[in-house]
C-alpha cells in the first residue's frame, strides 16, 4: 500500500522537505547553535574578562563545574544552595497542589454528588494559571512588603515586629513563592486528573457496584491505583517546570537578595547579566542533565503504561 | 411474632436509609464549602488588587487591609499615563507586549501546522526520524539555549530587537506535536489527493483546505502561545534593556527596583491591574474552550 502510493506520487516528496524546512532552519539558528555554544562556553574561563574589554577566553576544562561545587565566601556551595532552594520551594507548593488537585478532581467527577455550578468553579480555579506571574508576584510584594496592608495587619496584632520583613525572611519568602506556585498550578492539576478519572473504563466501576463494593472501597482500591500513572506524569512534569522556576521568585525577592529563595535559573540569570558565560553555561548544562533524567523517567513510565494496555 | 420481626427489619432499613441520606447531605455540603473556600482563595488577591486600584496613594502607604472600594480609580488611571510614565510607560509596554505576543502566536501556529502537515501528508526519507527528533528536543529546557542566545545577541548587537523574540517561535516542538495529532485525527489523506486532482498546488492545498480544517487546533494554540508570550519574563528581561522596547513583565520587574516608599502605589496597582486585564477578559469569554484545550494538549493517547 505504502509503496503503491510512492509510485503514484514520487514528485511530492520534495514538498515534504520544503514544508518542514522552516522549522529545522529556525531551530538550528535560534536554538541548536545557542545550545552548543552554551555547552562550549561552560568549558571556558570568562571570570577574568568580566568587566573588561578583553574578549579572549581560555579553555579551562571542568574548572567552572568545580567552582560551582566549591564553598564560596558566604560559606555555602552556590549551586547546591540554589538547587536546594528550588526543590524546597517546589515541594512546599507541590504537596497542596497535588492534594487539592486530587480532591477537586474526585469531587467534580463524582457521579453521586452531581454538584451544580461546576463550570463556574472550574473557570475560577484555572484562572490563576493564565495570570502573568510577574504581575502576581509584584502584587504579593506590594501587599506583603513593609508598607503593605498585610504587614500593617500583622504588626497591629503583635504577630511580628515593626522591623520584620516577609520578603527577606527565609521561611515566609519561601512560603509566599510556594503559595503562588500552588495557586497558579492546582487548577491545571485538577483538570489533568479529572481527565485521568474520566479515562477509566466505566465497566470497572459498574462491576465494582454489582459486587457491592462501598464507595470508599472503590476510591482506595480502584480509582486511586488507576490514577497512579497520570499522577506520576503530573508530578514529574510539575517538577521539571519547578526546576525552571524564575519569574515569581525573581520579582518577589530578587531585589531583596534573599539567599533562601534564589533559584537555579536566577543563578544563571545573575551570571549572564554579569557576562560570565562560563559559569552560566555550566549551571545550564547541569540543569539540562537533571531535566533530561526526569524526562526519560516520565517517558518510560508512560510507555510502560502503554505496554500494560 | 413474625410480624414484629418484619417491622423491626423495616425500621432498621429506614434507619439505615436515613443515615445514608444524612451522610450524603453532609458530604455534599462539605464539598460545596470546600469549593467555595478554594474559589475565594483564587479570587481574594485579585479582588484586593482591584480594591487597591481605587485607593489614593496616601491610603495605601502603610494603610490597613480593607475590602471596600474607594473612588480614586480614575485618578490612578490618569496618573499612570501622565506622572507615572517615567517609571512605567504603559502604552509602550502594551505595544511591545502585543507585537511580540501576537507575532509569536501567529508564527508558531502557522509554522507548526505547516511542519506537522509536511510530515503527515508526504512520504519522504527521514520523516520518522524527524518526528522522533522533534519529540526528543521537546524535553530540553529553554535555559540551555538562553546562555548562547544571549551571548550571540550581545555579540551581534541584536539586543532590543523584537524580532529576535518573535522569530524563534517558528520552531515550537510541543505545538508541532499537538498539530500533528490533530491532523492524524481529523484530516483524511484522500482529501489532499482530491484537491490535487482539482488542480490545487501544494501550498494552496495547505492554505485553503488544511488551515480551515485545523482552525480549532490553531485557535487553542493561538491563545496558549499568546498568553505564554504575554506573561514571559525570562528572555525579554535579558534582551530588552531599552525603555522604549520593554514588554509589560519586564517593566513590572523593573518597578521593584525603585524604592516603594517614594512611589505612587495607586499607580503600581493600576499598572499590575492593566497588565493582567487583557488575558482575564479573553479568558472570561473563552474559558470553556481554553479549559478543554488544557487536557487535549497534555495527554497523548
Amino acid at each position: 500500500m505504502k509503496k503503491d502510493k510512492n509510485k503514484k506520487s514520487p514528485s511530492y516528496a520534495k514538498w515534504g522537505y520544503i514544508f518542514v524546512a522552516s522549522f529545522f532552519v529556525v531551530y538550528l539558528l535560534f536554538t541548536f547553535i545557542p545550545q552548543v555554544l552554551t555547552i562550549y562556553d561552560s568549558f571556558f574561563d570568562y571570570s577574568d574578562i568580566v568587566g573588561t574589554l578583553e574578549n579572549i577566553v581560555n579553555f579551562c576544562g571542568f574548572k567552572n563545574y568545580k567552582m560551582l561545587f566549591s564553598v564560596n565566601m558566604r560559606g555555602d556551595i552556590e549551586l547546591l544552595r540554589c538547587l536546594g532552594n528550588t526543590i524546597i520551594i517546589w515541594v512546599i507548593g507541590a504537596i497542596p497542589q497535588m492534594l487539592f488537585g486530587l480532591l477537586l478532581a474526585l469531587i467534580f467527577t463524582s457521579t453521586k454528588l452531581r454538584l451544580k455550578g461546576q463550570g463556574f468553579f472550574k473557570t475560577v480555579f484555572y484562572m490563576p494559571n493564565l495570570i502573568m506571574a510577574a504581575a502576581f508576584a509584584s502584587l504579593i510584594l506590594a501587599l506583603f512588603g513593609t508598607i503593605g496592608p498585610f504587614h500593617t495587619l500583622f504588626v497591629e496584632n503583635g504577630w511580628i515586629a515593626q522591623t520584620f520583613d516577609f520578603i527577606s525572611d527565609k521561611t515566609w519568602a519561601r512560603i509566599l513563592i510556594a503559595f503562588m506556585n500552588f495557586l497558579m498550578w492546582f487548577g491545571n492539576t485538577t483538570i489533568l486528573l479529572m481527565a485521568g478519572i474520566q479515562g477509566i473504563d466505566d465497566s470497572v466501576f459498574e462491576s465494582a457496584k454489582i459486587d457491592g463494593a462501598s464507595s470508599s472501597h472503590v476510591l482506595w482500591d480502584i480509582t486511586l491505583p488507576l490514577l497512579k500513572p497520570i499522577s506520576v506524569y503530573v508530578l514529574v512534569t510539575s517538577m521539571i517546570g519547578g526546576l525552571q522556576m524564575f519569574d515569581v521568585a525573581q520579582v518577589l525577592t530578587g531585589k531583596a537578595k534573599n539567599n533562601s529563595t534564589r533559584t537555579i535559573v536566577m543563578l544563571i540569570n545573575d551570571y549572564l547579566v554579569n557576562g560570565n558565560y562560563g559559569h552560566a553555561g555550566a549551571v545550564s548544562v547541569i540543569l539540562f542533565i537533571i531535566t533530561a533524567a526526569l524526562s526519560i523517567f516520565v517517558f518510560k513510565s508512560i510507555n510502560r503504561k502503554g505496554d500494560e494496555k | 411474632m413474625n410480624k414484629a420481626i418484619g417491622n423491626k427489619v423495616i425500621t432498621d432499613f429506614k434507619k439505615e436509609n436515613r443515615k445514608a441520606i444524612t451522610k450524603f447531605v453532609i458530604l455534599k455540603t462539605l464539598s460545596y464549602i470546600f469549593l467555595c473556600f478554594v474559589a475565594v482563595m483564587c479570587i481574594f488577591f485579585f479582588y484586593l488588587l482591584l480594591v487597591n486600584t481605587t485607593k489614593d496613594n496616601n491610603a495605601l502607604q502603610g494603610g490597613k487591609l480593607s475590602l471596600t472600594l474607594s473612588e480614586f480609580f480614575n485618578q490612578n488611571l490618569r496618573n499612570l499615563f501622565t506622572k507615572f510614565k517615567t517609571d512605567f510607560d504603559a502604552l509602550k509596554g502594551f505595544r511591545a507586549s502585543f507585537v511580540i505576543a501576537f507575532g509569536s502566536a501567529l508564527l508558531t501556529c502557522y509554522f507548526s501546522a505547516l511542519t506537522a502537515y509536511g510530515i503527515y501528508a508526504y512520504d519522504f526519507k527521514g520523516k520518522k526520524l524527524m518526528e522522533v527528533f522533534i519529540l526528543a528536543i521537546m524535553m530540553i529546557p529553554t535555559q540551555l539555549a538562553s546562555v548562547g542566545f544571549f551571548q550571540l545577541a550581545s555579540q551581534y548587537s541584536l539586543k532590543n530587537r523584537w524580532w529576535l523574540l518573535i522569530l524563534p517561535s517558528i520552531a515550537a516542538p510541543s505545538i508541532f506535536f499537538y498539530m500533528i495529532q490533530y491532523l492524524r485525527a481529523t484530516l483524511p489523506k484522500d482529501l489532499i489527493e482530491s484537491s490535487r486532482i482539482d488542480g490545487s498546488n501544494e501550498f494552496m492545498t495547505f492554505n485553503r483546505i488544511v488551515i480551515p480544517i485545523m482552525k480549532p487546533a490553531i485557535a487553542v494554540q493561538m491563545i496558549f502561545s499568546f498568553v505564554g508570550s504575554w506573561n514571559n519574563l525570562y528572555m525579554p528581561s535579558l534582551l530588552l534593556s531599552d525603555t522604549n522596547k520593554k514588554t509589560l513583565p519586564v517593566m513590572i520587574n523593573a518597578l521593584q527596583h525603585t524604592s516603594w516608599g517614594n512611589i505612587d502605589l495607586g499607580c503600581v496597582y493600576m499598572a499590575i491591574f492593566l497588565s493582567i486585564l487583557p488575558v482575564i477578559i479573553v479568558y472570561l469569554f473563552l474559558s470553556k474552550f481554553i479549559i478543554k484545550g488544557v487536557t487535549a494538549g497534555s495527554i497523548k493517547g
